[in-house]
């Protein structure tokens, strides 16, 4: 053994060769281990990635020229970046967030422990979670159940969604409504059939259709369910059987575009609209009766694939960074944030002006930790997209392992991918490895 | 821990009048509300999972799992039992024990041994050779996979269940000595001059002295470690075969059709879930530290 080595606290003395080999012999394993499992693999996969699919002839760069040609790697590249500008930011900002606001209430402890929860359970299974949670379906989903929920407030849905008239020509589209091409004279009575409303929506106590007596002052008529179960119903005629639509509003237009009175379709579908100035008017039937209820989002679609399966990332990581954030905050001299409160700065001056400032340390770690997971994401995009979906929602690491062994078996290009990933960390770990530095002295 | 914290600084600090007092109480009033509103919105993907494998395939196809709160009727343990007569679940639940139990004990004895000899045994080249396992913490696996898979194929020993807890514990070497490491320098020298003294070896005063002294920084390793190769899907999904395939994996094979296996995938999915919940509230504090220690030292 050389000289200088020795054994700490030994105060100077050496120590006997046999024990200081043992100390070292201490070492082989671990080193071994990463050795083989992680220097060599590093470098066979740099050379790897020059030779072709099955690794019998060199061909350069080529892979790397594919990976930025080929559709899905580059559609992968290009998720990619999206994740890592957006994902890591968001979290961090949720997690900071949180981490102040725990500080609030009395309840912080089980907060915690729940928002943190989803960092102790496998990808996989918050996976399986976020496939259920986006389901398209409002009636399955649980989120497009909440936000159908929200929009039916603000836009009801109307009774008789998917109604249309049953003559086109005399009824026209309009919004979710329908106006009439023809004009009525006041004294007329017209009779308004529609279809392509499900029986199930017509009310139990809906009335045969009838037509309304012509009115002495202004208009009348009747909306009805043009259809007869199981057929044999004449278009334009109110066969018996036939019922009346409750409900439907109706506006008399005049000329100039204005509404110059308007009434409701009683039980058996009749409508009066009295105290019109006699002269010509077109009837609206406004899209209050036959708006569709909001369908929700298709939140696995081409287009939200990408943010939804960055929204359970945040579900996931958000206590991760909140803890970290937390004990960071706890570290900060309180008489810090009270001077300024004393000062007279408000709650967000204070967040804004000392904690977060204090705070940049701790908000810097949290982001490179999960830069470094954004890049390597995998799991997420594997279960919750569906298979049909997958392509647009690739990223490297999933490519990585479809192109090396999925069906393509390409293992130069997969291994291209893989030395790609491992430059994209190169920062992070010269960050990694300065802070060491730093820390150490 | 932080009410206190605010209690004594606030005992310290000029008294602010009573009626800034009371709005900024007032102003926590929203907080409340907010944060107990967060709490639940986290925590409903979770019930619903839960829920839903308590349903029917044909209940979970027409409905969604929250109508099942208004029809308990429809709430069952046939999909679990279904579930645990189901050889390839119950044999890769099994595989998950198999594999994250030997990859946790070897870590955590390979990466102690190592940490030793960093932190209390000077030999030329330890700085650089510590530098270089802080170097390799963020290298992703991705890049290992396929020399790993055709080094293992050489080997013969592709698809076993010992190939992915080598990889797993290889993976995991450099954070643990890192940790570690770091723990160990917190260990006063004098206790293991002490021990020297005595006539204690080198291993006597590793695994007299320094191991239980460390215990609080290997069970936070144990525990991480646990959960991320119980967790863990890509790995098993390279190097193990059908017969050593994890929990993971096979519920991934059956999300293929997620529709029509939701039976088998919500079970599957909870009792997966289970084994790391009842480790990290058992170990919460644990978890958490090793969490710091990895991320802020």
């Amino acid at each position: 053994m050389t000289p200088e080595a020795e054994l700490v606290g030994s105060s100077g003395r050496h120590v006997a060769g046999k024990e200081l080999a043992l100390a070292l012999l201490f070492l082989v394993p671990a080193m071994l281990l990463l050795v083989v499992w992680l220097v060599y693999p590093v470098v066979f996969t740099v050379v790897r990635s020059l030779f072709d699919a099955a690794g019998g002839s060199f061909i350069g760069l080529e892979n790397y020229g594919e990976m930025f040609t080929n559709d899905s790697t580059l559609t992968a590249i290009k998720n990619n970046a999206v994740w890592v500008v957006v994902g890591p930011t968001l979290v961090t900002a949720v997690g900071l967030v949180f981490a102040v606001l725990t500080e609030r209430i009395p309840f912080d402890r089980a907060f915690k422990a729940i928002v943190f929860m989803p960092m102790a359970i496998s990808f996989l299974a918050s996976g399986v979670i976020f496939r259920l949670v986006y389901e398209s379906d409002p009636d399955r989903g649980v989120l497009n159940a909440m936000v159908t929920a929200v929009e039916d407030v603000f836009r009801e849905p109307g009774r008789y969604p998917g109604g249309r008239p049953v003559d086109p020509e005399q009824l026209t589209v309009e919004g979710d409504g329908f106006i009439s091409d023809a004009l009525f004279s006041t004294g007329d009575t017209a009779e308004l059939g529609l279809i392509g409303i499900r029986p199930a929506l017509v009310d139990e106590e809906a009335q045969p259709a009838e037509v309304p007596a012509p009115p002495s002052d202004g208009l009348s008529g009747v909306v009805w369910l043009d259809f007869t179960a199981g057929g044999g119903s004449e278009r334009g005629v109110i066969d018996a059987g036939e019922v009346g639509l409750v409900g439907v509003n109706i506006e008399a237009v005049s000329a100039d575009g204005s509404v110059a009175g308007r009434a409701s379709t009683d039980d058996a579908g009749r409508f009066l609209i009295d105290g019109l100035d006699p002269g010509e008017y077109r009837l609206r039937l406004t899209g209050s009766a036959f708006r569709e209820p909001f369908g929700g989002y298709e939140w696995l679609g081409p287009t939200l694939v990408t943010p939804a399966v960055i929204g359970s990332f945040i579900w996931i990581w958000a206590g991760f960074a909140m803890v970290l954030i937390a004990a960071g905050l706890a570290a900060i001299p309180r008489e810090t944030m009270e001077a300024a409160r004393v000062d007279g700065a408000n709650e967000w001056q204070v967040f804004q002006r000392v904690t977060v400032p204090l705070l940049r340390p701790v908000l810097l770690v949290v982001l490179v930790t999960l830069v470094i997971n954004v890049l390597k994401i995998f799991d997420l995009v594997l279960i919750i997209p569906p298979g049909s979906v997958q392509d647009d929602a690739t990223v490297l690491a999933l490519e990585m392992w479809r192109v090396s062994f999925g069906g393509a078996q390409d293992q130069g290009l997969g291994s291209a991918l893989g030395v790609f990933l491992f430059l994209l960390v190169l920062p992070a770990m010269a960050f990694n490895l300065r802070r060491f530095r730093a820390e150490e002295q | 821990m932080t009410d206190v914290t605010d209690d004594l600084v606030l005992a310290e600090a000029p008294r602010e009048p009573w009626t800034a007092r009371a709005v900024r109480r007032l102003a926590h009033g929203p907080a409340y509300v907010v944060m107990a509103a967060i709490g639940l919105f986290w925590l409903v993907p979770t019930i619903g999972l839960f829920i839903a494998s308590l349903r029917t395939a044909a209940d979970n196809s027409q409905s969604g799992w929250w109508r099942a709160l208004t029809a308990p009727s429809q709430l069952t343990l046939d999909n679990y039992q279904k579930l645990l007569d189901n050889q390839r679940i119950t044999d890769s639940l099994w595989n998950s024990v198999a594999i994250t139990v030997p990859t946790v004990v070897l870590l955590v004895l390979i990466a102690a041994m190592a940490a030793y000899a960093f932190a209390f045994v000077r030999f030329p080249g330890r700085d650089a050779v510590f530098l270089l396992v802080v170097g390799l913490l963020v290298v992703p696996l991705q890049v290992a996979l396929i020399p790993i898979a055709q080094l293992y194929g050489d080997l013969g020993i592709f698809g076993s269940i010992p190939s992915v807890v080598l990889f797993h514990v290889a993976f995991g070497m450099p954070f643990a000595v890192f940790l570690l490491r770091n723990f160990f320098l917190g260990i006063p020298g004098e206790l293991l001059e002490a021990a020297r003294m005595d006539g204690a070896s080198e291993l006597t005063v590793f695994l007299r002295v320094v191991l239980p002294l460390g215990i609080p920084a290997i069970a936070s390793l144990a525990i991480f470690q646990f959960l991320w190769v119980w967790n863990d899907l890509l790995v098993a999904l390279v190097f193990a075969d059908t017969g050593a395939a994890p929990i993971t994996v096979a519920i991934r094979e059956q999300t293929r059709q997620f529709g029509s296996n939701i039976d088998v995938i919500a079970p599957g999915a909870f009792v997966s879930m289970v084994v790391p919940l009842i480790v990290f509230f058992s170990f919460q504090r644990y978890f958490v530290q090793g969490l710091l220690a990895g991320s802020q030292k």
